[in-house]
């Protein structure tokens, strides 16, 4: 049963990702990317990771890529044919660079995936996933990262409140 | 077997009664009421040129124009539009509207014939969440509206419901989060059980958050006084301008839809839900206890579905209220009153709930 909607979910979400590397205008890539975490986020309710799917949406596919919409219109970029795009000149050593790390990555991935055990899985506790559970956990063994984590944004956002006023008053 | 079936039944009628009383019924009875309201606050006679056989029936025959004239109107998408995206935004637009009402409980708990029926159809974990969520999602149906238009008028619109909808959607998470504090749980089922007690409905609980969450829920459904990406006088119709026939009325449908919604979230976090001041279930299946254990508990079902939807029915006729009294903002006045005004007092809200819960505990 779990299977019949995680083969779908999975092979839409590999589609949709492919198609943000390869679509030719930047709307196009946001829509796919948008796509890909509403499956993202179908995934997450398979593994009943209820609170973290709500999350997914939420945030990621409701708020970040709404921003992200926003400037690509602002900033009017069209399809890639534009010359802004293809301003970029090639450069063979940047690709093999860069083919180097895709193949580190790749390594990696087979490395973890072969070493993984494939086995029945096990049963999930009760109430797993749910907004209690992941509530308890972040504010007790993950209570440290947890407040870092909200610094680090604080400070982010201050750094880009200060580098966009020129003045400050 | 026939436990899943019967399961199965039961959410069937239920996901149909919830389309037929928002898609069916309030979705174009607002319509009419909107242009009824207008013209009585306007002291106009109004919408009333519609007749069958030289009956009008107070200008209800509209609706049925109305949806004539959507179906029938030739479906145009301009030069340089991108057809896809063109026809895919208003369905982006309308479906969150409707998948929203998934976990909103019309009711309470029932004992129908020895079985228990919950009168939600789904009873998630993260109910609230998971309204704002779906809700969220509906912005990329008005933002690629505009964008695919080739229109700078429906550019310029969309990019204002971008900002608004980010700006006011922030106001509106710190909001739920007091709600949340006072009720100690997401699960909007709860929420509606918790306010059997009348002296524990969400307005004495979270007085001020109640006017946030209602401003700010008016500003994400885009109506006046916030309807800047729609400004008639200055963007012709905004990000819309460019859509014609049935995929301009699904544009028009979630905005109707979405009046419902914002409707039964108050009702729901503010307003007692489906309960009457000081009249609890277990009074009403009492008084009616000669009909039987299930007979009784039926009056209690369709009495407190009334009592839900008579309090929805209020809130919509609030804000249409609201819409024919106030003028539109100007734009910079939107930004300030959200991000100056109401970002800086919903965090002021959650510190000062959480003070008197631990003054209390």
């Amino acid at each position: 049963m779990e299977l019949f909607f995680f083969i779908p979910i999975a092979l839409l979400s590999v589609l949709l990702a492919l198609g943000v590397v390869f679509n030719s205008s930047p709307i196009g890539s946001a829509v796919s990317l948008i796509g890909m975490m509403l499956c993202l986020a179908g995934v997450f309710v398979l593994q009943s990771a209820h609170f973290l799917a709500i999350l997914q949406v939420l945030i990621y596919a409701g708020a970040i890529m709404v921003l992200f919409m926003f400037v690509i219109m602002l900033l009017n970029l069209k399809t890639a044919e534009d010359s802004v795009w293809k301003s970029r000149e090639h450069n063979t050593l940047l690709s093999v660079l860069t083919g180097f790390l895709v193949l580190g990555l790749a390594y990696k991935m087979v490395e973890i995936a072969m070493d993984s055990n494939f086995g029945p899985g096990m049963p999930v506790k009760d109430g797993f996933g749910t907004t209690e559970a992941v509530g308890t956990v972040l504010f007790t063994d993950y209570v440290l990262p947890f407040e870092v984590a909200s610094i680090l944004l604080l400070v982010a956002m201050i750094g880009a409140l200060v580098l966009a006023k020129t003045k400050i008053d | 077997m026939t436990d899943i079936l019967i399961d199965l039944a039961i959410t069937l009628v239920k996901i149909g009664f919830i389309l037929g009383v928002t898609v069916g019924f309030f979705a174009p009875i607002l319509t009419w009421v909107e242009r009824k309201q207008s013209a009585i606050m306007q002291d106009r006679i109004g919408a009333n040129r519609a007749d069958v056989m030289g009956f009008r029936a107070l200008g209800l025959f509209h609706i049925i124009a109305d949806a004539l004239k959507m179906f029938t109107k030739e479906d145009f998408i301009p030069d340089g539009a991108n057809k896809f995206m063109h026809t895919l935004s208003p369905i982006i637009a309308l479906v969150p509207a409707i998948i929203t009402f998934a976990v909103v409980p019309f009711g309470g708990q029932y004992t129908l014939f020895g079985k228990e029926v919950n009168l939600v159809i789904s009873d998630l974990d993260v109910g609230l969440l998971f309204v704002f969520a779906i809700a969220s999602l509906a912005t990329y149906g008005y933002v690629i509206a505009g964008w695919s238009s080739n229109n700078n008028w429906s550019m310029l619109g969309s990019m204002r419901t971008a900002a608004q909808m980010v700006s006011y959607e922030v106001t509106m998470g710190l909001t739920i989060i007091g709600v949340l504090m006072v009720f100690g749980t997401m699960r909007l089922t709860e929420i509606g059980a918790i306010q059997e007690n009348f002296f524990r409905w969400g307005i004495f609980l979270q007085p001020v958050g109640f006017f946030m969450f209602f401003t700010a829920s008016i500003a994400e459904n885009k109506r006046i006084p916030f309807d800047n990406p729609e400004a008639e006088s200055e963007l012709v119709a905004g990000y819309f301008t460019e859509y014609s026939g049935l995929k301009f009325g699904m544009f028009f449908m979630a905005e109707f839809i979405e009046m419902v919604t914002i409707g039964a979230l108050i009702t729901l976090l503010f307003f007692g839900a489906w309960h009457v001041p000081f009249l609890s279930t277990a009074t009403i299946i009492s008084l009616f206890d000669f009909l039987g254990a299930t007979g009784s508990n039926i009056v209690a079902m369709l009495f407190h579905v009334g009592v839900f939807f008579a309090k929805v029915t209020f809130f919509i006729w609030v804000q249409m209220t609201i819409r024919w009294t106030l003028p539109r903002f100007r734009y910079d006045q939107i930004m300030n009153l959200g991000w100056k005004i109401l970002l800086p007092l919903s965090l002021i809200n959650i510190v000062v709930t959480g003070i008197i819960i631990l003054a209390l505990a």
